[in-house]
């Protein structure tokens, strides 16, 4: 079996607060093999941008970050020092922020920021270096590419300024490109665009992707794999197909009913919600974080919580199937 | 940029005619010119030969356009106590008054700035304390007394520096020290909050995901967003130095123009203290334009406005 391009294992992450500790992420597995697109999915604040900060090694000065695992096509993450992780970012893994309209430096051009990342990395002149952002604009589908960049971020649109930070992203042409809801900030109707490019240019480039969204639209289309996470600890990941089509864990379900589907949703039909509101992450959480709101929770869900599932489609619940079976059975 | 350039002197040139005007009407509200020039024993025809001989009869404005036009020429009329052109007088005592503003502001920006960065790299470190405690007592010693201080330790028991005089760059030391540690607090403050708030901003993180050195991201990313105010108080700072280092110049017997301000005020020398508040406004004027260069430069979306 190919060896995956990143590996983690039991990835924490640990924010103090003024009470105690905040669990931010609490001990997640994921593998991600080179090509691939994993979507991890979940509502705000269940650790999504953290993991992916922590990967990406720019999680901030008093935010701890433990692992037994992370490996990066040979390089263990949580060994190197600071000198290899700046040789590994922007070269070899990049990142999409959520906000294009203030993750462009305003004092400098279009093309100032787009070369910067490939003159730090690569031995290439002034010139090669523009050739190739000039190139990189136009496979983002912007117009006028030579003259863009001598533009500064404010001159361009929300749109314009997330495909100038895709292409800043891929200047390098990283191996792992990671996307944390990379159109969340962006009108409706140029999402599907975006979002489309991103795939195409992954594919095209055999780049592996970490995206990070909480449409789950988006997952069905381009994901791989799905990893779904909830208050920090991954309940249930699997191959994009399995995951939708036999959603094990109670919160995935729920997660699921929350979106309209095409010729399954029944017009006029009321959408589903999940009751409740997410656990505190401060303190340990005893048994499963699901439990509050789940509508199955009985008093073995405050023990520990098994595995359950096979390697590929695996998830974390007391129940056998997490009730699927029986759900559907009164559906 | 050059429409920026444009507008901009063109607003700072209304704003000199502005403050001519207001430094002209000035003669006038300090009660009548001709009276004042006469003294108090004068008879009623004294004051009046001396009104027409100086042209106080016109009317004001008529008058203003003489002394602009004049002004503008270089000519600020007669000092009434030297008796000598006010505009040599005044040129002859800004040499110090620059030297001593240019220094003054250099040692402000050259501490203030690295205090203010290393301040915001580690917030609430001992570096951050030690910039903190230098701000506070820069904001809370008066300059007179700070200076004297200066004088008595450096100057009499231990002999280094001269105490007063502007014969050398030495007599320069203190008064720089003095008079830019004055306005260090502030720039302090504003580069560290600057620096503060850019930091945690998503374009550094940006950079940062780039690979960019840690030197590079707090220089060229972060510094470069985070001066922008800070130029603009620097500015207004060199014009108050140029124009308020009368205290300093004082303590430290620096004859500039500071010091000419405060004897003319108090010999109610008009033509002088009316030329000096023009020199002085047209620094600020100046100043600020060329902060608003300066700003339009390092901050590309004040170009378009």
């Amino acid at each position: 079996m190919e060896k995956p391009l990143l590996s983690v294992r039991n990835l924490t992450i640990d924010i103090p607060v003024g009470g105690g500790t905040l669990h931010a992420v609490r001990g997640i597995d994921f593998d991600l093999n080179r090509g691939e697109t994993l979507c991890i999915v979940g509502e705000s604040g269940s650790g999504k941008s953290l993991t992916s900060l922590a990967v990406m090694g720019l999680l901030g000065k008093t935010i701890r970050r433990t692992a037994d695992r992370m490996d990066f096509d040979g390089t263990d993450l949580t060994r190197a020092n600071p000198r290899t992780m700046r040789k590994l970012r922007g070269a070899r893994m990049s990142m999409i922020f959520q906000e294009p309209m203030t993750s462009l430096n305003p004092a400098y051009t279009i093309g100032d920021q787009l070369t910067e990342a490939l003159l730090l990395h690569k031995p290439v002149g002034r010139e090669a270096a523009r050739a190739r952002a000039v190139e990189l604009l136009e496979k983002v589908g912007i117009t006028a590419a030579e003259s863009r960049l001598s533009q500064y971020p404010h001159q361009l649109s929300g749109g314009l300024r997330q495909r100038v930070m895709i292409a800043m992203a891929l200047m390098c042409e990283p191996e792992l490109i990671i996307a944390d809801e990379p159109t969340t900030a962006l009108d409706v109707t140029i999402q599907a665009q975006i979002l489309r490019l991103l795939y195409d240019l992954g594919r095209e480039m055999n780049m592996a992707m970490i995206l990070i969204t909480h449409d789950l639209g988006v997952v069905a289309r381009v994901a791989d794999k799905v990893a779904v996470m909830y208050a920090g600890e991954l309940v249930e990941t699997g191959p994009a197909a399995d995951v939708f089509n036999t959603p094990s864990h109670p919160y995935t379900r729920g997660l699921l009913r929350c979106i309209p589907l095409p010729g399954k949703t029944e017009r006029g039909s009321t959408l589903g919600t999940i009751p409740g509101i997410v656990p505190s992450l401060v303190g340990d959480i005893e048994g499963c974080a699901f439990r509050t709101r789940c509508p199955y929770a009985e008093a073995a869900c405050r023990s520990e919580i098994p595995r359950q599932g096979s390697a590929g489609h695996a998830f974390r619940c007391i129940h056998e199937d997490g009730k699927r079976q029986a759900e559907e059975a009164t559906a | 940029m050059l429409t920026f350039i444009l507008k901009r002197l063109g607003l700072a040139v209304l704003v000199a005619f502005t403050v001519s005007f207001i430094s002209f009407s000035l003669l006038f509200l300090a009660g009548d010119p001709a009276a004042a020039l006469a003294g108090e024993t004068a008879s009623g025809e004294d004051i009046e030969s001396l009104r027409k001989l100086y042209g106080f009869d016109r009317p004001m404005l008529v008058q203003y356009g003489d002394w602009l036009f004049s002004a503008i020429q270089g000519d600020f009329g007669e000092s009434y106590y030297f008796r000598l052109p006010v505009a040599s007088l005044i040129a002859e005592r800004l040499s110090v008054t620059m030297t001593l503003g240019v220094c003054g502001i250099s040692f402000a920006l050259l501490t203030a700035v690295p205090l203010g960065v290393a301040a915001a790299i580690r917030p609430n470190s001992i570096i951050d304390r030690v910039a903190l405690f230098l701000s506070v007592a820069g904001q809370a010693m008066p300059s007179f007394w700070f200076g004297l201080i200066l004088i008595v330790i450096f100057a009499i028991q231990l002999g280094w520096l001269p105490p007063s005089g502007a014969s050398s760059p030495v007599h320069f030391i203190m008064p720089t020290i003095v008079l830019g540690y004055y306005a260090m607090p502030a720039i302090m403050r504003l580069t560290r909050a600057g620096m503060l708030d850019v930091l945690s901003s998503d374009y550094i993180r940006t950079a940062r995901a780039k690979g960019a050195p840690e030197g590079r991201v707090l220089f060229r990313h972060a510094l470069r967003n985070a001066i922008i105010p800070v130029v603009s108080l620097a500015a207004v700072q060199m014009g108050f130095m140029l124009g308020g280092s009368i205290v300093v110049e004082s303590i430290f017997a620096l004859h500039g123009a500071g010091y000419l301000a405060w004897e003319s005020i108090a010999r109610n020398d008009l033509p002088t203290v009316q030329a000096l508040i023009l020199v002085f406004s047209m620094f600020y004027i100046v100043f600020t334009f060329l902060a608003d260069v300066l700003n339009a430069w390092l901050d590309p979306r004040m170009r378009s406005s």
